[in-house]
Order: structure tokens, then sequence, then C-alpha cells
């Protein structure tokens, strides 16, 4: 079971992060600047793993951004870091051609299609199509909820004019 | 879709964003933060608020608290949010909440209704998201709630919510395993959904209910090795490939799957011979997903009862992953030879050099995974090399959880394999030295109990040398300063008992030292306690020997320093050893006998030797006894207090019959000192410590068990506390005083110990210098995997030695037997040519392309942007030119991606990617629009642009 998502930039700023698992406010940040001091000053030859309090984190640098998820002692690395492979692929399709900015200034987005990969940390769908088409079917929504907003609010400011 | 309709925020939102990414360090960050959520305060709490704004105030909320902070002051906002009709808002709500709140928050009560009307929804999007939320927040007591609905889910037509049901009943078993119970069929039914992807995520809670027990579901087994050929013969959609591999996270899962139903059942485990087999020809060594695949089969493999032909198999694979460059596959290779290493040891010699490399490798991961290899292949031929090898590491790490945990494996190889009593105390010091206080208190107990049992073997002499070199390592170690208190425990424990037997150190050496150790460890109250309580038997076998001697004298000021400590155990040790010096030579040997710490005490519960006095006290006219449970006056323990301190008439039953002797002791002043003979009563001490019972003398006194009350009355009043005594102590005084003839400590259940001070004791199992590394290695290699050993060999006096006393070796069997089943081995020394052999690199798998590192494919890229933008922020045609280089870069990248990327779709995409047009404009729209907003990054964040992907 994945425990958490985190998504920390090189210079160890938080860019996204996601909780499966309880973890108070507090517990949340020790972890964060555990994590950081420990997988930001890796070198980049040694293994994409580290075994942090009994479980195991498994991260994977694209660009200046990193990938990081924790998991149980007894499951399989290599499969987490091609989930961590999968999200960034969909963000990417997502995106087009997705940077650390599209992240940034898009982080709800990015929760979205994290919530449509991973549910109660577990991979919930492997399938990018499938995921694309859920992702894209609600934004669709979203764009025509704003669209009536607008036309409403068009309708407000001629009536008022 | 992409980014550019991405900035649907308010400028004032982006710019929080931006001022937050420039800043330079942390306390900057907070500050920005820090107003914001004054601000965010303010305003979400006005009026009338439109919708929309709210909206993003909730996502403000969300960036906030994903900084660090908190904002639980809008989580009642956000919660709000959930019950609007708009699927918009509705969504965010979800969003925000499941964010924000864990399971058992209060909130959680006001969304499970909304979750309920939700589930119903005719939009399946809105059932999504309250599955979502579902999945989150719904606890163990909400369960019940919705679990009907979610289950009625399951037929629902979107397979979408179909998945999100079957996860969300998932998320029920990780919170009461019980709620899921009676869905099996259910669940089985959902295994043949028409959707892959229901039926994967079916697998998770199948999964669950498997491990709770395995033999309800044998059945499926032919049904799962028929899912998992399907799966692996890609007769699931080309969709679910994944880089050429088809749905392999699907195949991991089932393996996982097997890995539980094959385990321990034959007939189950031949079913999935040939499946397993198939799919580890067929994996695709070079990519990183076939690599999973084929670690989860050897992880299935060596649950299962697997044929020869498998193992052999499995064992080709780890040697495949040993030899790779990578480390990844390093690691998984170390990992899968401790599961197979289980069923068939002599594969371990194969790739003993590779594993001596991965021990000396610099990564810290690698190393670890090893040490828990050598850890799992300990025998008593190469114990010595590996505790050293792991000590040394263990003084190296600074993580406490791992020197905890490394330090007690240490212990356990040790007290299993220990070659020698005299290693294993070096080797029990250098664990308590550096590791002392994180290791379990019974280990220090039980290292007490070696030392005074010895091995088991009736064999006084070895007994008594290993008490000998105990306590000579120990005067050597007791003048370091900073030795973890436990530790120190142990040495003040065994200098008191056995400091002066063998008379090569005189009473006054082995005291000087205990002094110092107190004195140097003024501040620790349990040392203290155990460092006077050696003196007092120190002192005690000189006297009982008729030896002459003078009291130290920082001796007697440690003394008179306790007798007005604060900690009334302290006290009352030291007022015991006052006590005890004034008896007669053979007063003092019965009371402290020499070397009797394993004898056993006899208690004599029902205080016989108390009756003529009972019955004197009747005669008298005392009233009879009334056992405490009985009694209705008195409530409970905290009542004593008050009790003695108001009045005694409303308890008249109680306080009556203690009367009689009170005027026998002076309250006040304890009893040893003015009345020697009589009983002791022994305040239970804070720290469960069983402290020296003084036995009664002779006839008892007439004080007897009322005393003990009284006396606790009056220790009572000299502190006004009224919560020391109690019933439970007062009983356990009892029984503890009674005791009779018993020698010093029984010994104390918690001792730790720990030092930074490397200890000198260079145990002779100490390796060879380095001479020439291959050829070091090469000794290491025969330390570690040669020499014929076997299971049996396993020291048996080890156990018993530990073990001693029937009840601990309870303890230590269930300690350690779990994972010591190890077959009975026949280790051959391993032939020179498979040491050549192995040094060989190997280039199999050097090519393997997952071993790509994304931060070199990117640096040349990187470089390439961070000029251009930094340089010229509003030029339009270098912008473009930019991007061309950008372009051809990402090109170059394709190739390389190629080698494991080579489908045509990925290609095509990808090389689409770089040359289609809406990417460029897509790229360009973005810097512009960013630009716009004026959060084009400075210097500080320069690769901000580049794509994650390369």
């Amino acid at each position: 079971m994945i425990h958490f998502v985190l998504l920390i930039s090189r210079q160890g700023k938080v860019r996204l992060t996601k909780w499966y698992s309880p973890y108070s406010q507090k517990e949340r940040s020790k972890v964060i600047r555990e994590l950081s001091g420990m997988i930001l000053t890796r070198g980049p030859k040694l293994s994409n793993f580290v075994e942090w309090r009994g479980f195991k984190v498994v991260y994977k640098r694209y660009a200046s951004l990193y990938f990081c998820m924790c998991i149980n002692q007894e499951d399989n690395e290599l499969e987490i870091l091609e989930i961590i492979h999968h999200f960034v692929e969909i963000l990417d399709r997502y995106f087009g051609s997705v940077c650390e900015l599209d992240l940034i200034f898009n982080f709800h987005k990015a929760y979205y299609i994290l919530d449509e990969i991973l549910i109660a940390g577990e991979l919930q769908e492997s399938s990018k199509k499938t995921v694309a088409r859920l992702v894209s079917a609600q934004d669709s929504l979203v764009d025509a909820a704003k669209e009536e907003a607008n036309s409403i609010s068009n309708i407000i400011a001629q009536a008022t004019k | 879709m992409g980014s550019q309709g991405g900035f649907g925020q308010s400028k004032e939102f982006l710019d929080l964003v931006k001022s937050i990414g420039e800043a330079r360090s942390k306390s900057e960050e907070d500050r920005i933060v820090l107003h914001e959520i004054e601000m965010l305060k303010r305003r979400i709490n006005e009026p009338d608020i439109p919708k929309r704004k709210m909206k993003e105030y909730i996502i403000r909320l969300v960036y906030i608290e994903m900084l660090g902070h908190d904002a639980s002051f809008g989580y009642i906002h956000a919660v709000k949010m959930t019950h609007d009709d708009s699927l918009l808002l509705k969504r965010t709500g979800y969003l925000a909440v499941t964010l924000f709140l864990n399971e058992d928050h209060d909130l959680i009560i006001l969304i499970v209704n909304t979750i309920q009307k939700d589930l119903k929804s005719d939009n399946y999007l809105v059932v999504c998201a309250a599955l979502n939320a579902v999945c989150k927040l719904i606890n163990e007591e909400t369960i019940p709630a919705v679990i009907q609905q979610v289950v009625e889910l399951l037929g629902h037509p979107k397979e979408g919510v179909r998945k999100k049901a079957v996860m969300a009943l998932h998320s029920f078993y990780q919170r009461s395993p019980s709620s899921v119970n009676h869905l099996v069929s259910s669940f089985q039914k959902k295994l043949c959904d028409n959707d892959p992807g229901v039926m994967g995520a079916t697998l998770f809670p199948l999964y669950d209910l498997i491990t709770i027990d395995v033999n309800l579901y044998k059945d499926l087994v032919v049904s799962f090795v028929n899912i998992l050929k399907q799966v692996a013969e890609r007769r699931l959609p080309k969709s679910y490939d994944y880089h050429q591999t088809p749905a392999p996270f699907i195949q991991i899962k089932l393996l996982k799957i097997l890995a539980l139903l094959g385990s321990g059942d034959k007939r189950s485990s031949e079913h999935m011979y040939t499946v397993i087999g198939d799919i580890m020809r067929k994996s695709d060594t070079t990519s990183n997903i076939g690599n999973a695949i084929l670690y989860e089969c050897i992880c299935c493999i060596s649950s299962i009862q697997s044929s020869p032909k498998l193992l052999e198999t499995a064992a080709d694979a780890i040697a495949k992953f040993l030899k790779s460059d990578s480390h990844n596959l390093k690691y998984m290779g170390i990992d899968a030879l401790g599961r197979l290493i289980r069923l068939s040891p002599e594969i371990a010699e194969q790739h003993q050099l590779a594993v001596i490399d991965c021990l000396e490798d610099p990564d810290d991961t690698l190393k670890r995974k090893t040490f828990e290899l050598l850890y799992k292949m300990t025998k008593s031929s190469n114990v010595e090399v590996i505790v050293d090898r792991m000590i040394d590491y263990m003084i190296s790490i600074n993580d406490s959880h791992y020197k905890t945990e490394t330090a007690s494996r240490c212990v356990e190889l040790a007290e299993q394999f220990a070659p020698s009593n005299h290693w294993f105390i070096q080797t029990m010091n250098k664990v308590f030295q550096h590791a002392g206080d994180l290791v379990n208190p019974k280990v220090a107990h039980n290292l007490m109990r070696l030392i005074a049992e010895g091995f088991g073997e009736d064999d006084d002499t070895a007994d008594s040398q290993l008490r000998s070199s105990a306590v000579e390592s120990y005067l050597q170690i007791v003048d370091q300063p900073k030795l973890p208190s436990a530790f120190l425990q142990v040495i003040c424990w065994v200098l008191g008992e056995y400091g002066t037997a063998d008379g090569k150190y005189s009473a006054s050496y082995i005291s000087g030292k205990l002094c110092d150790a107190a004195e140097a460890h003024s501040d620790d109250d349990i040392v203290k306690a155990y460092a006077v309580t050696a003196l007092m038997k120190v002192y005690s076998f000189e006297k009982a020997a008729g030896r002459k001697f003078n009291l130290l004298p920082e001796c007697q000021s440690l003394l008179e320093e306790l007798s007005a400590s604060h900690s009334s155990d302290l006290q009352q040790r030291a007022y015991e050893f006052q006590a005890i010096l004034d008896l007669d030579a053979n007063a003092i040997e019965n009371i402290m006998p020499l070397d009797a710490s394993c004898e056993d005490i006899e208690i004599d519960k029902s205080l016989s030797f108390l009756d003529s006095y009972v019955h004197k006290s009747l005669e008298e006219g005392a009233e009879p006894y009334i056992p405490e449970h009985e009694r209705s006056g008195t409530l409970s323990i905290s009542n004593m207090g008050n009790q003695n301190q108001y009045d005694t008439s409303s308890h008249s039953l109680r306080f009556e019959a203690y009367e009689v002797p009170k005027p026998v002791i002076p309250i006040g002043i304890p009893a040893p000192i003015s009345y020697p003979t009589e009983l002791v009563p022994l305040p239970e001490p804070s720290y469960q410590r069983d402290v020296q019972p003084i036995a009664s003398l002779g006839p008892v006194s007439d004080a007897g068990s009322t005393g003990l009350k009284l006396r606790l009355d009056g220790v009572q009043k000299k502190w006004g506390k009224p919560t020391y005594s109690s019933a439970a102590s007062s009983s356990t005084s009892n029984s503890d005083s009674h005791r009779t003839t018993v020698s010093g400590a029984t010994q104390p259940d918690t001792v730790v110990s720990k030092s930074r001070e490397s200890s000198s004791y260079d145990s002779s199992s100490r390796r060879q210098p380095h001479v020439e590394v291959s050829e070091e290695k090469q000794k290491l290699a025969a330390s570690l995997f040669g020499g014929t050993s076997s299971r049996s060999e396993k020291k048996q006096s080890g156990g018993t030695a530990a073990g001693g006393g029937g009840h601990s070796k309870v303890s230590r069997v269930s300690n350690h037997t779990e994972e010591k089943v190890r077959p009975t081995t026949t280790v051959v020394q391993p032939p020179p040519p498979d040491l050549l052999d192995l040094a060989e690199p190997t280039g199999t798998m050097s090519s393997s392309s997952s071993v790509i590192d994304p931060f070199k494919q990117l640096e040349g890229l990187l470089d390439m942007s961070e000029d251009g933008i930094t340089a010229t922020p509003s030029n339009g045609p270098d912008l473009m030119s930019l991007y061309s280089e950008n372009g051809q870069n990402l090109n170059q990248n394709t190739i390389l991606n190629e080698k494991d990327d080579p489908s045509s779709e990925n290609t095509t995409k990808r090389t689409a990617s770089l040359t289609k047009g809406p990417s460029l404009k897509d790229a360009l729209n973005k810097d512009a629009l960013v630009r716009q907003m004026g959060v084009n990054p400075t210097s500080q964040n320069p690769n901000l642009f580049s794509d994650l992907l390369g």
C-alpha cells in the first residue's frame, strides 16, 4: 500500500502531497523535512529506494522534480517506480509536455488526476486511456458549467445595463 | 486539454503562488503563508461570498495546507461546499475534504449524509467524486451507513463507478476487516467483469480476504491462474499494455495472490508452475517493468511449494539482477536472494562476491539490504564475521530506527550462535556501548542472567571465567564518560555480584569504581540505586568472609547524600546499607549469600511465620484482620491519603486494627536503623524494579505487617504526598519482605545501555587487515559463505544459557524461533573458478535502458532552456530558436528512449509531441501567459520549464 505521495522540487519545495494513511499536520511536516533531507542529497547513480522508519520510499527524479512514494516493506519497489512513471506519463499527456510550472499552478488538477490513478493507496487504473477519458469527462463538465455561468452572468450584466 | 486554460484563478492567487515560488527561505515562505492565512480567515467569513470566489478560497486553503500550515479554520467551508448542487463546486469540496480530513475527524459526520445522497446520484461523475471521498473519509463507525449503497454500486453501468466501488470496499477492509467478509461472492462475480479495470481492482479486496484465511479460497486458484495466463497472453485490451508489457500491474497483483494461495500447498502450487514459468521466460529483462514482474515471480516461487525447475529459473533471474549495473536491480537481487536462500541455501555461494560488493557499496540502501541478507544467512560458522560487520555498521548509522533494529539483530545472532562466552560478552559490550539505550531492556536482563548462570554447562570454572572476564572488561569500561544508563546498570550489578568473587580485585578497588560511577551519573537515580546496592553487596561479602575493611570516604559521603535523597528508593537503599553494616558476619551471610542470584526464592504467601504474633495480638484484644476486598469502608487507593490526613473515625475498622503497634515505630524514622531485625517494608519503586529484599531474621519483631502500614503513613506525611501507598504496593511489599535468605538482586527488569565511545576490546574475531582487495574479499567470502555447518549446529548451550529459568526460556523462544527455520545445509567450499567467473563483469544487463537517469538525459536540455529564458525574456525569435533547439535535443532523447520504448504508438506520440504544432504553440502560449502574470522564473528556479519527461 502507498502511504503517501510527495512531489518535491530540487530546492526542497513541496509541490504536491497526498496522504493515504493518517498523519497529523505536524507529522507531515516532519516527514517532508526528513525525506527531502534524505532524498535530495542522494547521488544520481544510487538506487531509487530509501528505507525509512520501517517503510520504503521509492523516488524518481524528473527534471527538477522528485516524485516520492512511501510503501510497505513487502511491496515491490520496481512496480512503484513504474506507477510513478505511469502518473508522470498521464500528466504529460494531460498537460502536453508537462513541466514543473504546470504542476505549481494547477496543483488541484494534478490532484484530480492522481485521484483517478491511485485510490486508498493502491493503483486503481493502469490504463492511461481510461484515466484520460475520466479526467476529460470531468473537465468537459466543468467547462460546461463555466459557460453556463458566463452566459448567466452575461444575461445578468445585460439585464442590469 | 492542456494547460492553456489552467490559470483559471484570480491574479491574487497566482501572485501568491508566485511569491511563494520566489521565496528564498523557509521563513520568508512562512511569512507569506501566514499573511495569506490571516487574509483568508477574514474573507472566508464574510457574508454572501459568490460561489466561484469561495471555490477559489477553498483551493487556496488546499494550497496552504499542502505547504504544511494549518488551514483548519476553513474546513467547515469545504464541508459545506460538498453540499452544493453544482458538480464543479461539489468536486472541489470533496477534493478539499479528502485532503484536509483524516478518517477520525469530527466533521466527517457532516459529510456522511451528503455522501449517501451523492452515491444515489444519476450523474456518474457525482458518484465517482463521492466514492473518492468514501475511500478516504469513511471510518469504522460510518461504514455501516454507506456499505449497502457501495455494494449496490458494484452493478453500476459505468465501469469507472464499479471500479471505485470495489476500491471503496477494499478501503473498508483496511479499516475494519470484518465489514467486507460477507461480500466474497460479489467480489468473485466482479472478477469476471467485462472491464479489465474493474477486474484488476477486484484483486485488492480479494487479496485482503485471502490474507485473512487462505483455505477458504483454494478453489479460486484455477481461476486466478487462468486470468494470469490470459493477461500474459495479451488477451486484455491494448490500452492496458504498459511499455509493451501486457497489464503488468494486474500480473503483479495476481502473482501476489498466487503466492499466498500456494504457500505450503503442493496441489495448488502445481497449478501455477506452467504460468509462472511462461511469464518468467517471456518477461522483458531490459525494461524496468519486466524486471518488476520477474521479481514478483521470484517472490511467488519462494512462497509456494516450488518445483526444482522453477527454483533454477528464479536463481538465474537473481543472478541477472545481481550482475546488473543498476543499483535498483542489485537491490532487488539481494532481496530476492534473501527470499530464496531459505529454500536453497547453496545459491548464495554463487553470488558471494556480488553480495560482498553490495556490502561495500556507497549506497546505504543497498548496504542495509545486504545486511538483512547476511542476517538471514548467519550460522555459527560465520557469526563472528557477520556480527562484527553489523556492529561496525551500527556504529556508523545515526538513524535511531535502524540502529535499534541492527542492535537487536546483533544481540539475537550473538545469543543464538555465540562461539564462546568471551566473544559473547565482548559483543554485547559493544552493542550496549553504542546502542544501549535503543535495545530492548530484556536484552540487558538476559545478559545479567547469562553472566549469573553461565552457559548452562555444569562447569563451574567456565562460569567463573566468564564472570571474571566480564568483571575485567567492565572495570575498564566503567570509567568512560557518557555510558548509557542501562549498560551502567549491568556493570554495577555484575561488579557488585562478582567484582570480588575471584579475589583479583580488592573490595576497596571495586567500591571505588562503583562510587565513581554513582558520582559521575548523579542525575540518574536508577544507576545510583544499582551502584549503592552493588556497594552493599561488596561490603557484605567482605564482612561475611570475616575480612576487615573500612568504608571508603567517598562511599560514606555517597551514603550520606542518598539517605537525604528525594527518591524514596535511594533513601531506602542507603538506610538498608547502613543497617546491614551494623550486623554481625553471620547475619550478613544469611542476608547476602555469595552468588545466590540464581537461586529460587520461596515465598511464603500465607505469612505463616507471623501466626504467633497475630495470635498474640488477637489475645490482647486486637480486631481480626479483614482482607482489603472485604472491607466496606475503603474505596480506593487514592482515598488513603485523605483518610490519614483527616480522621480515622469514619473508617474505624481499618484504623483501629493498626493502632496497637503504633508506638513501636516512631513515625518518620525508617525502620531499618532502629529495628534492624524487623521486616523491611519495600516501597514499590516507580520503575518496576525488584528491590533487594532483606530477609527477616529470627523471630519476627512485634512490628510485623502492621508496622509496615504505619511506616508508609510516616513516609507519606513526610513528603505530604498521598499517592504513595497503595493496596497493591503494600501487598507486594508483604510478599517481598517475606522472602527468606535471598542474596542480592533479583534481577531488574529494565536495563539498557549505550555509549558513543568505541570499545578498545577487539574481539579475537576481528578480520585481517586489508592486504589486497580481492584477496580480502575472497577471504570474507569464504568466512561468510564457506565452511561446513548445519542448522543443527545452532548453539544449544546458547539457548539454555540465556534462557536459564523456565519462563525466560519461553520468552527467548518466542523471540527467536520464527525466522530461524532454515533447512540443513551442506555447504561446499566454493570452487575458485566460480570466484573468477563472478569477478568478470558481465555485460548482459549493462545496457539496460531502465537505468538511464532522467537527470542525465535532461542535463543538456536544461542548460539550453536556462540560458534562453534568463537571457531574453521577451524576445520572440530567440524563444523560437530555443524551442527548436529543445526539439532537437528531445529528438535525440527519443532515440535514446526508443530502446526501451520501441512501440510505434509511443514513438509516434513522442515525435508528435516534438513536432506537433500544439506543443510548441502551447509552450509559447504558456510561457507568454506566465510572463503576463509576471511569474517567469528567475535564476533561482531555472528549470521549472523543462518537461518532466524530457
